[in-house]
C-alpha cells in the first residue's frame, strides 16, 4: 500500500563529543564550539521510513524539521539518502519552545502539509534526552503512538505491526494507521548518502538560506525540487500563544555547570606494599569482605 | 485536592521498584507541602495485590483501576485514566518512572492537560520561584532538577502556572523506604469504563517477552566498573575474577560498552544505570561527566588509572596510579591472603 510518511528530524549540537571549550567561563553552553549534526536517532527513523518506501512503491517520505535557517541542512541530508521532500518550520515565534510548544508547532505543520499515514521520529534528541516530542505530537493529532520502536514487522490493511523495546525485553505491538512511531538508536542504521542524489540536491535551498552570494540562483529558480519547503507560524496558522516561550509551561529557573566536589584523595602506587596495605585497610573497616 | 500523585508501574501484579522509590519521595514532598500522597495503580487482576505493596510507603489514597485490557500497558487507556483522574482530583504534582512506560505515558498526559513535564530528574525539591518578567513570587513549586546537554549542565526546571507539575525519575535515583508497614490509607476501586472509552483500546500487544535482569547492579554493595582503559573483552575477564573474590557486581562506562568490551546492560551513568554502592572500584575509567552522574553517590570510590590526572580521581577516596593489568591481580592476591 502507498504510504504518506512524515519524518520528524532535528538538528542538534553534538553533545556526545564535548570538548573543553564547550562551556563558556560563565557556565553557559558555547553552541558554536559544538558541531551541528542530524540527531542520531532521527537517522534511524529516516531509515525505517525509507525501508517502508522500498517495500511499498508510491510511498512518499517527507522530512519536517523545526529550527533556524541552517537546519535546512537536515532536509538536504535526508534528500541525499532518499527522502522525497522536506519542510523547514522556522519562525522567531517558535524560539524558546519546550517540548510541549515544539510538539504544538510540529503538529500544526503536519496538519498544514497534509495528514500522513505514518509519522516517525527518533526516540529522543541528544541535546535534551526528553523523548517527549513524539508522544506529544501523537496526542496533539489524536493518533496512537508506539515508542521505542526497533523494527516494522508488517504494514498492510491500514495497520502497522512493530517490534519495540520494553524494560527487560521486547514486545510486538499492532496499531491502526495513522500513528506515530519513535525509533531507537539500536534500530537499523541509516543508509549512506547516494552519490546521484547528492548531485541532484546539493544546491537545494530553502528561502531563508538564500543570500546575495548564493550561487546557482537561476538553476534553483528553474528547478522546483531545489526549492526546499519553508513554513512560518503564519503559514501553518499557529496560535502564537501556544508557540515558543509563551506556549511552554516549563521554565528554566537556573542552569549550572557541573562541578564535582573534589575529595581529599589518598594516593597510592601500584607497589605490592601499597596494594596490600589498602586491602588490609578495607578489610579491617569491613568495607569489603 | 492539590495532592501529590504517583503513577505506579506494574508488571504482572507487582509494583515496580522505581514506583516504590517515587512513593517514598512523594511522601516527603507531600509532608513538606502539608498535603496527602495518592497513588494510581492500573492493571489486570491487581485488586487485593497492590494494596499491601503501596500503602506502607505512606499512601493516603490508593486508586485502583482493574480491567483485563489494562495489562500489558498500552499508551491510550493509561493516558485516559490519568487525564480523567487528574481533571477530577487536580493534583499539584505527579511523579512517574523515567523508564519505557513512564516516558511513553508522561508526555501524552502532559500534552493532553497542557501541563509541563520534566524528564529524567535526578533531584526534586520544593522551593519558591521569582518570576522576574511578571514581577511575582510563586511559592512552593517543585524544583525539577535534571542534567541537560549530554550531562554537561544541570538545569532546574519549574512549572509556575500549570498543574500538575509532572516529572519522571529514573530507577535507582531515589531510595525506597517503607514508612509504616501498617499505614492506613483509603483504597478506592475505580470504575474503569468511566475513565477509558472503548475505542481507545486500539493498540494491541501481540507478543511480549520480558526477562529478569541479568545483573543486580542497582542493589549491589560493591561494584567493579571497567572503562575504555580495560583495553579488551579479555581485560573485563580480570574484573570478573576480582568480582568473584570480593562478591561484587561488574559494571562499565559507556566508552567500554561502545568499544564492545561488554554488554550494554552493564552501563553505569546518565544513559545507563544509576548506582550507589558501598564501594565503587573504577578501573581504567577516565570519568566523563555522564559516567560520574551515575555513580558519584557511592560511599567509597577507588580509582585505578595509569593517568594520575584522570578526572575521576578528583572524586575518588583512593587513587591508585598504575595499570589495571598490574593492580587488579595484586588486589586478588592480597585479598585471598588477608581475608578469612
Amino acid at each position: 500500500m502507498k504510504l504518506k510518511i512524515v519524518v520528524l528530524a532535528k538538528q542538534v549540537p553534538d553533545t556526545r563529543n564535548v570538548g573543553p571549550d564547550a562551556m563558556t567561563p560563565e557556565g553557559t553552553v558555547n553552541r558554536s564550539a559544538l558541531p551541528a549534526i542530524f540527531n542520531p536517532e532521527d537517522l534511524n527513523a529516516l531509515e525505517l521510513a525509507l525501508r517502508l518506501k522500498d517495500q511499498n512503491p508510491g510511498t512518499t517520505v517527507t522530512v519536517l524539521t523545526m529550527g533556524p535557517g541552517r537546519a535546512g541542512e537536515i532536509i538536504r541530508e535526508a534528500l541525499y539518502r532518499g527522502a522525497d521532500n522536506g519542510y523547514l518550520l522556522t519562525d522567531r515565534a517558535f524560539a524558546g519552545a519546550d517540548t510541549l510548544a515544539t510538539s504544538y508547532a510540529l503538529a500544526t505543520a503536519i496538519r498544514h502539509i497534509g495528514v500522513p499515514d505514518l509519522i516517525v521520529g527518533g526516540r529522543q534528541a541528544i541535546d535534551g534526552d526528553t523523548a517527549q516530542v513524539g508522544p506529544q505530537v501523537a496526542q496533539k493529532l489524536g493518533y496512537p503512538q508506539i515508542t521505542y520502536t526497533e523494527e516494522v514487522l508488517a504494514c498492510k490493511d491500514g495497520k502497522i505491526r512493530v517490534l519495540r523495546h520494553i524494560d527487560g525485553g521486547v514486545e510486538t505491538v499492532e496499531s491502526p494507521l495513522p500513528c506515530v512511531l519513535t525509533v531507537n538508536g539500536s534500530a537499523a542504521p541509516c543508509r549512506p548518502r547516494n552519490a546521484k542524489l547528492v548531485m541532484k540536491y546539493k544546491h537545494a535551498k530553502c528561502a531563508m538560506e538564500m543570500t546575495e552570494e548564493t550561487p546557482y540562483k537561476e538553476l534553483i529558480a528553474q528547478r522546483p525540487y531545489l526549492q526546499l519547503g519553508q513554513l512560518t507560524a503564519a503559514d501553518v496558522e499557529a496560535d502564537l500563544e501556544q508557540c515558543g516561550l509563551s506556549g511552554s509551561p516549563t521554565k528554566v529557573k537556573q542552569v549550572e555547570n557541573i562541578v564535582f566536589q573534589a575529595k581529599e584523595s589518598k594516593h597510592i602506587t601500584a607497589s605490592d606494599n601499597d596494594i596490600e596495605g589498602l586491602i588490609k585497610e578495607l578489610l579491617a573497616n569491613h568495607t569489603i569482605g | 485536592m492539590n495532592n501529590v500523585f504517583v503513577y505506579c508501574e506494574i508488571e504482572g501484579t507487582t509494583i515496580q521498584e522505581v514506583s516504590l522509590e517515587l512513593l517514598t519521595k512523594g511522601r516527603k514532598l507531600a509532608d513538606q507541602l502539608g498535603v496527602q500522597l495518592e497513588a494510581v495503580c492500573a492493571g489486570s487482576g491487581i485488586i487485593g495485590q497492590v494494596e499491601k505493596q503501596a500503602l506502607p510507603y505512606g499512601v493516603d489514597r490508593l486508586h485502583i483501576f482493574d480491567e483485563p485490557r489494562l495489562a500489558p500497558y498500552t499508551s491510550l487507556p493509561h493516558t485516559d485514566i490519568l487525564v480523567n483522574l487528574f481533571r477530577k482530583e487536580q493534583p499539584q504534582i505527579c511523579l512517574m518512572g523515567a523508564d519505557v512506560v513512564g516516558r511513553d505515558l508522561g508526555p501524552r498526559v502532559s500534552s493532553t492537560l497542557h501541563s509541563g513535564l520534566t524528564a529524567d530528574c535526578t533531584s526534586l525539591e520544593i522551593g519558591d520561584y521569582e518570576d522576574k518578567k511578571n514581577n511575582r513570587i510563586v511559592k512552593n513549586l517543585l524544583y525539577q532538577i535534571r542534567p541537560a546537554f549530554g550531562g554537561n549542565i544541570v538545569a532546574t526546571i519549574v512549572n509556575p502556572d500549570h498543574r500538575p507539575q509532572m516529572a519522571t525519575v529514573r530507577s535507582g535515583v531515589m531510595k525506597a523506604e517503607i514508612l509504616d508497614p501498617d499505614y492506613k490509607g483509603e483504597v478506592i476501586i475505580e470504575d474503569v469504563s468511566k475513565f477509558v472509552p472503548e475505542e481507545d483500546y486500539i493498540v494491541t500487544v501481540i507478543e511480549r517477552e520480558v526477562k529478569a535482569a541479568k545483573n543486580n547492579l542497582k542493589g549491589a554493595p560493591i561494584i567493579i566498573a571497567g572503562g575504555y582503559g580495560m583495553g579488551s573483552k579479555e581485560g573485563f575477564d580480570m574484573l570478573y575474577q576480582l568480582a568473584k573474590e570480593i562478591h561484587a557486581e561488574v559494571g562499565a562506562s559507556r566508552a567500554a560498552v561502545d568499544a564492545g568490551f561488554c554488554d550494554h546492560e552493564l552501563q553505569i551513568g546518565q544513559t545507563g544505570v544509576t548506582v550507589h554502592p558501598k564501594v565503587y572500584i573504577a578501573c581504567g575509567i577516565s570519568g566523563q561527566i555522564q559516567h560520574i552522574a551515575g555513580m558519584q553517590d557511592s560511599n567509597i570510590i577507588i580509582s585505578i588509572n595509569s593517568d594520575p590526572d584522570a578526572p575521576i580521581n578528583q572524586i575518588a577516596d583512593y587513587v591508585i596510579t598504575g595499570t589495571v593489568e598490574e593492580v587488579i591481580p595484586k588486589m586478588i592476591k592480597y585479598y585471598k591472603q588477608n581475608s578469612k
